[in-house]
């Protein structure tokens, strides 16, 4: 395909510059443009949604889903996919509440559970660079040995105790006025401004677009693809490690069950947020958006309570969808231009 | 002998044989098939039909990777084909009779042809990678099939309707009855007739495959509806064995199983190669593994695990630079290790 259409007609070069640009940051743009009618809606329709509370509760209540996208940000930029990610939430908040019952140091815990969930990840992305298996099948497996594991280490729920974690599910921090965050929210976001710097400012993020971009290019311009591409799949599984320990702030429980389908939220968040899932393109804030959104389709559906939360899955589904066939619309009038 | 030992379906059958013996072996009476009241029972016939809706999901899958794609939506499909089923014959002044129980079942079969062409016309007109098109679906899906069922359990009580999953026809279970017609009607067409290589073409090089003048589109469309009807089949299974219908869990990681039994029976997930008897033995080994989980008395919940180390293993063992690192080069096979879908 790509043979036919490089061969297509001579273009101008600053022609195709200006449409790049454009299609880059279109999907993006979309999207935050999507995020403030839906809260102008909102605003309309429901008194008490136009309030800055109602817009921190989004980032309060889906800190965990920030993380995990922003992890499979770096992930789909490679032009992989992590399936695993919710599982190895469960995994994370399983042994982070197992070992806290175990009456174990809680920050001694949370080191533990970082690395396991780094480990984890690194271990698909070696399979997926040494052994050349797609990436979908791969974290599959992992999708499927995180949530067994789970299952091995208890298949009931375990209530979490400890003085710091219920400490950091119940602090407040105060805004201006009476508004507040959690503790979470700061951790989350801190992830996205490292995520950022990584991305835009260091050797290693440009190696990431590159090999979204093209990996025999990136191999060819003497990109250190095959340990980037390990790593990525490591950053992958770091955040959702670090997003299982928010979790268990935000629940504080461990249970097996937790999780399921975060994956799907995960992906779906990156894609609304502009980042083309052939690799390439994108931006983390983009998905930070992305998470945004879908955490304000959640908010609608509890202000319009006669909607039932089966509805939220479906309208994810839609978005998806509707970002996707954006993206396919913007690629295709780059390449023909 | 050395020709057998380099035949694809060679390990897998050991493999089935082995675990089939090694349940012999914690449990004599294993293997034995007994008749009662004109039926077969036995844990061989337990197997067989509590595998029937995975062999006939995975039977689609074959296809649909194949053609050098991928369906993650099977689980929700079934999900949502139980649902519509089971709703129907549950408001219907008559929910005892034959006859809603046939309508039912029609309307969910019809309800699996359209989600199967819905993702059949993102993959092939729309354009979007197989993986994301059905994505959408797998996510949205289990909310459809909440919206049918309102949120709620349906149950049903209908003879006609409970016989799909659980009834006996000539002694043996009807749903293996189904699988296996399945599977006698998809093997006499793609390997009785042209359809099976055209897939296969589709699947080694769609663009080629176009220019060569097949209609690569109208094939991967057939594939994917092949597949939502299969799904929607084993969504009637499942939920005729249990006489409910459950949104969230019918049909839940089935799309694993499937994907599972169709890359042990050796067909390549890159597309352009497949075996629909390889599939078949797959699927047998994917239930009889979750059956020896049960026998050895191993936590049923360590059933995942299990899954996910035989996935790794055989996919290790699938992929070529595997065979290169170990000195096991056999006949070149041609496929490509990276997919990169045209889009």
């Amino acid at each position: 395909m790509s043979v036919l259409t490089r061969t297509s007609a001579p273009l101008d070069r600053s022609r195709i510059s200006r449409l790049q640009d454009k299609a880059r940051y279109a999907p993006t743009l979309a999207t935050v443009g999507l995020f403030l009618a839906m809260f102008a809606v909102g605003a309309a329709m429901y008194p008490g949604f136009l309030s800055g509370q109602v817009f921190l509760n989004l980032l309060i209540d889906n800190t965990f889903l920030i993380v995990l996208a922003v992890g499979m940000t770096f992930v789909i930029l490679t032009g992989g996919i992590d399936l695993s990610v919710g599982s190895v939430v469960a995994l994370s908040m399983m042994i982070a509440a197992s070992l806290l019952q175990a009456g174990w140091n809680p920050f001694a815990v949370i080191v533990l559970v970082l690395l396991t969930g780094a480990t984890f990840g690194l271990l698909m992305g070696l399979v997926i660079q040494v052994f050349e298996i797609q990436p979908f099948i791969v974290t599959l497996a992992g999708l499927f040995l995180a949530r067994g594991l789970c299952y091995v280490i208890s298949v009931d729920s375990i209530t979490v105790t400890d003085p710091f974690f219920t400490a950091m599910a119940q602090a407040r921090i105060p805004l201006v006025g009476k508004l507040f965050v959690s503790p979470g929210v700061l951790i989350a976001l801190l992830v996205v401004v490292v995520a950022f710097y990584i991305l835009h400012q260091t050797r290693f993020g440009r190696t990431v677009y590159a090999i979204g971009g093209g990996e025999s290019s990136a191999m060819l311009m003497g990109l250190a693809v095959p340990r980037t591409k390990i790593l990525v799949y490591g950053i992958s599984g770091v955040c959702s490690s670090i997003a299982g320990i928010l979790f268990s702030f935000y629940s504080l429980s461990g249970y097996s069950l937790a999780g399921t389908g975060l994956e799907l939220d995960a992906i779906a968040a990156v894609v609304v947020g502009g980042t083309l899932l052939t690799g390439g393109y994108g931006y983390v804030l983009g998905s930070l958006t992305g998470v945004l959104v879908l955490g304000i389709v959640q908010t609608f559906i509890s202000y319009e309570g006669t909607l039932s939360s089966w509805w939220t899955r479906i309208v994810i589904g839609a978005l998806l969808l509707a970002f996707i066939l954006l993206q396919k619309l913007f690629s295709r009038k780059v390449r023909l231009a | 002998m050395s020709a057998l030992l380099k035949h694809r379906l060679t390990w897998p059958v050991l493999a089935l044989v082995l675990l089939l013996l090694l349940n012999q072996l914690f449990r004599a009476d294993f293997l034995s098939v007994r008749v009662q009241d004109g039926h077969l029972y036995g844990s061989l016939i337990d197997i067989l039909r509590n595998g029937a809706p995975t062999i006939l999901i995975a039977l689609g899958m074959t296809l649909v990777i194949a053609s050098r794609g991928i369906d993650l939506s099977v689980g929700a499909v079934a999900a949502i084909a139980g649902a519509i089923s089971c709703m129907y014959i549950y408001s219907s002044p008559d929910p005892t009779s034959l006859r809603t129980a046939a309508t039912g079942v029609a309307i969910a079969v019809v309800a699996g042809l359209v989600l199967g062409a819905w993702n059949g016309f993102l993959v092939s007109v729309i354009g979007i990678q197989p993986i994301i098109a059905t994505l959408v679906l797998m996510t949205a899906g289990r909310g459809l099939a909440q919206l049918v069922t309102d949120g709620q359990i349906i149950s049903v009580s209908n003879d006609s309707y409970q016989a799909i999953g659980a009834g006996f026809f000539l002694g043996l279970p009807i749903s293996i009855l189904i699988a296996a017609a399945a599977f006698a009607v998809a093997g006499l067409l793609t390997r009785r007739t042209a359809l099976g290589t055209l897939i296969e073409a589709v699947g080694i090089n769609p663009v080629a495959s176009r220019l060569a003048g097949l209609d690569a589109r109208t094939i991967t469309w057939t594939v994917y509806i092949f597949s939502g009807l299969c799904a929607a089949v084993a969504g009637l299974m499942i939920s005729s064995n249990v006489t409910a219908a459950d949104a969230n869990n019918a049909g839940l990681y089935i799309e694993m199983d499937a994907i599972l039994a169709v890359v042990i029976g050796g067909t390549s997930l890159a597309g352009g190669r497949y075996s629909l008897v390889g599939t078949l033995v797959g699927a047998l080994i994917i239930q009889t593994l979750t059956t020896t989980v049960y026998t050895l008395g191993i936590p049923p919940e360590a059933t995942l695990v299990f899954k996910a180390l035989v996935v790794i293993i055989v996919c290790l063992l699938q992929s070529t630079r595997a065979r290169t690192l170990f000195g096991r080069r056999r006949r070149p096979v041609p496929e490509q290790s990276q997919i990169k879908v045209a889009v």
